[in-house]
């Protein structure tokens, strides 16, 4: 039987407040406390409880056969647990149906596989505890931010022990050949890739609702036909998609709730699809070749490259400023650094920073809280020049111990205003200090750099 | 007195200048009718002639206005004029103006239209019609002479010079070439001209101004005459501003535009980055060259020692004032420029292009000329990082400004206009 991969991505950044310069080195609450709480509760309400209703619903309906998975951001459990606990309680339910599979990603849903492995490994470690605590399962399979992948990125998530990993079925990377098969790394073959049908999958997600596109209205039995349209020989068709399509990208009353409600039956009844989650798709079919993909891949934009978020002069050099930041952090036990750390990770910084405003501007300026990505590039970085300086306040090379010597210094900062009792980045288990060896050997590397 | 904007409503330096000249004549015993067409008000003409006295006490600074205000008249003029305005100024202009009266947007957006490019006919209207309502003033009012600042109240200042055949007075605070460089505007240029032909005295802000009028427009030197502007003594300021990090801050404040040369600035940033890392950067301000400046810092990659404030104005400037340990104008053109001498009232060493105004009063600043990138940085580079230079800037910059007083130019005005009244 062939199958439906359904994937769903649930994420929110934390949004940055108007970071003016007078409050570099004087204020270090770097969060929209209201826009993030207000965005949280009307997600909330429009789409993360009544889509998980919904799916709660087909789950009892049809038994077994209905399967989805997500991937949920830490930033997103995070807000979840801090504004919307709810949330987490109508996951947490049906995730416990046993049909829901939960995959992992990097805790703050950010651009480090890029950059900086160790920081990379970290983050999906902290994610992977997260997702244990609160749902009792271990993720198998890995999620990029935003599907970007690459061979070596594939490489470190085999190395992670994943067994397979979710991206992009972009045109230049398959030429001929279709996403409709399964895949496995290049450079590991042990580790399959599902890629994603960007057709089938766009046309819920971008075109449902758009009345200037020809198939307007869109109904399960013509897209149950396109699914029937695919060559036999084809074994699965993965639709990815962000999670907030259903309700908020498109409203309810385009009848994207109803579509969904309908889609399983018309596919039982009239199909030879079944759904699967993705590690049950990497367990039942075989890899019909290695892809390779040399460069990074996403899933945004016409380019379905990296160029949202990385590119221009402005991200670019936001991008290196936060990552040269990298190595003395390593050093720092502070959770409220380390929790800055994470959340000024998050790839959606980047995103208001891109100058590219051609096609898919209007996806860009909808999810964009600046007039300009030079706002964008400008608030961003009077936050980070803060950051490095408390970074350097708690940093001290010459010391063994940093506990004892940052006491002192870091009592001028004043309480975090965000609390977040549940979160992973605060727990002492989390917060590892290197050994005094390597230790030695990460302050000698800072001093060369100088 | 013929003005355009007079405090609190002021655009630039050039408002500020009308408001210490008018207070330093009026210590000198000299009575003044001001002027100014209503920026924001009624468009009923009738009501051009209504003393407006809750406007004229917001006080800024807290200086006691009342006995200067014995001295002064103040009047307003409906009118939709609105002289010099960049887009970023007219965005906050627009903000203000909309918490007092909403109605009257539409004649303000009018205006910006015409000041974004094209002078069409409404603009010569707004002219004419304030010197209409100069002449009727001219009529009713006795006076002596008539002080008309800047382009658009030269016509004002003539047709009141051929109603009550007093004598006239001009002032330069910035010509027709000092705004669009080579690139003049022929009308504009045609009212400055005439301005300056029919006037019996010319007061240019600065002997580089004074050259301009003489040589691009001209007229006799023997009836200009420089007197350099001045500024508020403050006193000692309680604003205080806690300055968060360890590094020495130089300051980039003005509009961002090419006059005003923010591309030397970070071009020089980057350069003194090179050699030390311990100073940081701000450029404070707004204009059509900020988005490529910002590129421009991008791409030099020193972003996280250059920051952009954004436009500041009233107690931000000297906040940032008080932090900052160096202040930078790198200005192209600049008639005068009064933000140097801010910046050292507030005891911050200052670093000016010798291609300001300002430059032939300050004996405490370093000059450089504005496309000598490797001076400036040197400059720069010296100020933040030698004690005895900075010092020494500090203590007798403070000295040398306090000692620039209004009460002097404004001596120096009254002296003009005594060697032309006709007993």
């Amino acid at each position: 039987m062939r199958a439906i991969c359904f994937y769903f991505q649930v994420h929110q950044p934390f949004r940055l407040r108007r970071y003016r310069f007078f409050d570099i080195g004087n204020n270090h609450n770097y969060y929209d406390d209201f826009a993030n709480r207000s965005i949280m509760k009307k997600v909330a309400n429009k789409c993360y409880l009544p889509t998980n209703q919904l799916m709660y619903e087909l789950i009892q309906e049809y038994g077994d056969r209905f399967r989805i998975s997500y991937s949920i951001s830490g930033t997103a459990l995070d807000q979840f647990e801090m504004y919307a606990p709810e949330v987490i309680e109508s996951f947490q339910r049906l995730v416990s149906t046993g049909c829901v599979e939960i995959l992992a990603e990097t805790y703050s849903h950010s651009l480090s596989s890029l950059r900086n492995k160790e920081e990379f490994v970290n983050q999906v470690t902290l994610h992977n505890k997260k997702i244990e605590r609160l749902f009792g399962v271990k993720p198998t399979v890995f999620r990029n931010t935003e599907l970007i992948y690459s061979d070596g990125i594939g490489e470190m998530a085999a190395e992670m022990g994943f067994k397979a990993i979710l991206t992009e079925g972009a045109k230049h990377i398959l030429g001929w050949k279709s996403p409709n098969f399964l895949y496995c790394n290049a450079i590991n073959p042990k580790l399959k890739v599902l890629l994603k049908n960007f057709t089938l999958s766009d046309d819920i997600a971008f075109r449902f609702s758009n009345r200037g596109w020809p198939e307007w209205p869109l109904t399960t039995e013509k897209y149950v036909k396109w699914l029937n349209a695919i060559n036999q020989k084809q074994e699965i068709v993965n639709l990815f998609m962000d999670y907030e399509t259903f309700g908020e990208h498109q409203w309810a009353e385009t009848g994207i709730f109803d579509f969904m409600r309908h889609l399983p039956k018309v596919v039982f009844s009239d199909s030879n699809f079944q759904f699967l989650t993705p590690s049950e798709v990497a367990d039942i079919f075989d890899p019909v070749a290695p892809i390779h993909v040399p460069y990074p891949i996403s899933w945004a934009d016409e380019e379905r490259d990296l160029t949202a978020w990385l590119g221009n002069e402005l991200q670019d050099d936001a991008f290196d400023n936060l990552y040269s930041l990298a190595d003395k952090v390593r050093l720092i036990d502070n959770p409220d650094i380390l929790r800055d750390w994470r959340y000024l990770q998050t790839s959606d910084h980047f995103y208001y920073q891109c100058t590219k405003w051609f096609s898919d501007g209007d996806v860009h300026k909808y999810f964009n809280p600046y007039d300009s990505p030079y706002e964008a590039f400008i608030n961003y970085m009077n936050i980070l020049s803060d950051f490095e300086i408390r970074l350097n306040q708690v940093y001290n090379p010459s010391s063994d111990n940093i506990l004892t010597k940052t006491k002192k210094k870091t009592s001028v900062f004043k309480p975090s205003t965000i609390i977040q009792p549940g979160s992973e980045l605060l727990m002492p288990e989390n917060v590892v200090v290197p050994k005094k060896a390597i230790r030695k050997k990460i302050v000698k590397k800072i001093a060369r750099k100088k | 007195m013929f003005g355009w904007e007079f405090p609190p409503h002021i655009t630039g330096g050039l408002g500020t200048a009308c408001y210490g000249l008018v207070k330093g004549l009026a210590k000198h015993g000299v009575d003044i009718v001001f002027i100014v067409p209503r920026l924001f008000g009624d468009e009923d003409s009738r009501s051009a002639f209504l003393l407006n006295a809750s406007d004229v006490e917001i006080n800024e600074r807290n200086f006691s206005y009342e006995e200067y205000w014995k001295h002064i008249s103040y009047y307003e003029i409906g009118s939709n004029l609105i002289p010099y305005v960049t887009p970023e100024d007219f965005k906050s202009m627009i903000s203000e103006s909309s918490l007092k009266s909403k109605s009257k947007s539409e004649n303000i957006f009018k205006a910006k239209y015409k000041f974004s490019g094209k002078y069409g006919n409404d603009l010569y209207e707004e002219v004419s019609r304030y010197a209409l309502v100069a002449s009727v003033l001219a009529k009713e009012h006795r006076h002596d002479v008539i002080h008309a600042h800047d382009w658009l109240t030269y016509p004002a200042g003539i047709a009141a010079k051929k109603m009550s055949k007093k004598p006239l007075v001009i002032h330069v605070h910035a010509t027709e070439f000092d705004r669009s460089g080579e690139n003049i505007n022929q009308f504009v240029y045609d009212i400055e001209k005439k301005g300056m032909e029919i006037a019996d005295r010319i007061i240019t802000v600065s002997n580089l101004t004074r050259n301009i009028v003489i040589e691009r427009y001209g007229i006799n030197p023997d009836k200009v005459f420089t007197v350099h502007n001045a500024v508020e003594n403050i006193g000692d300021s309680n604003i205080s501003q806690n300055k968060g990090f360890p590094e020495k801050l130089v300051t980039f404040l003005g509009r961002v535009t090419f006059q005003k040369g923010p591309d030397y600035f970070v071009e020089a940033a980057y350069k003194v980055l090179q050699k030390d890392e311990n100073v940081r950067f701000v450029m404070a301000g707004s204009g059509d060259m900020l988005y490529r400046m910002v590129r421009r810092v991008g791409k030099l990659g020193i972003s996280n020692r250059f920051q952009f404030a954004g436009f500041l104005k009233g107690e931000d400037v000297e906040r940032l004032f008080t932090i900052s340990d160096v202040y930078v104008m790198p200005s192209v053109s600049e008639p005068f420029g009064i933000s140097p001498l801010e910046a050292m009232r507030s005891s911050v060493p200052v670093i000016i292009s010798k291609q300001s105004g300002v430059a032939e009063v300050l004996k405490y600043a370093i000059k450089v000329d504005f496309w000598d990138i490797d001076a400036l940085s040197d400059a720069i580079y010296g100020l933040v990082n030698y004690q005895g230079l900075s010092k020494m800037f500090r203590k007798y910059g403070r000295e040398e400004v306090d000692n620039l007083k209004w009460e002097n130019s404004a001596l120096n005005v009254k002296k003009i206009y005594e060697s032309i009244i006709v007993h």
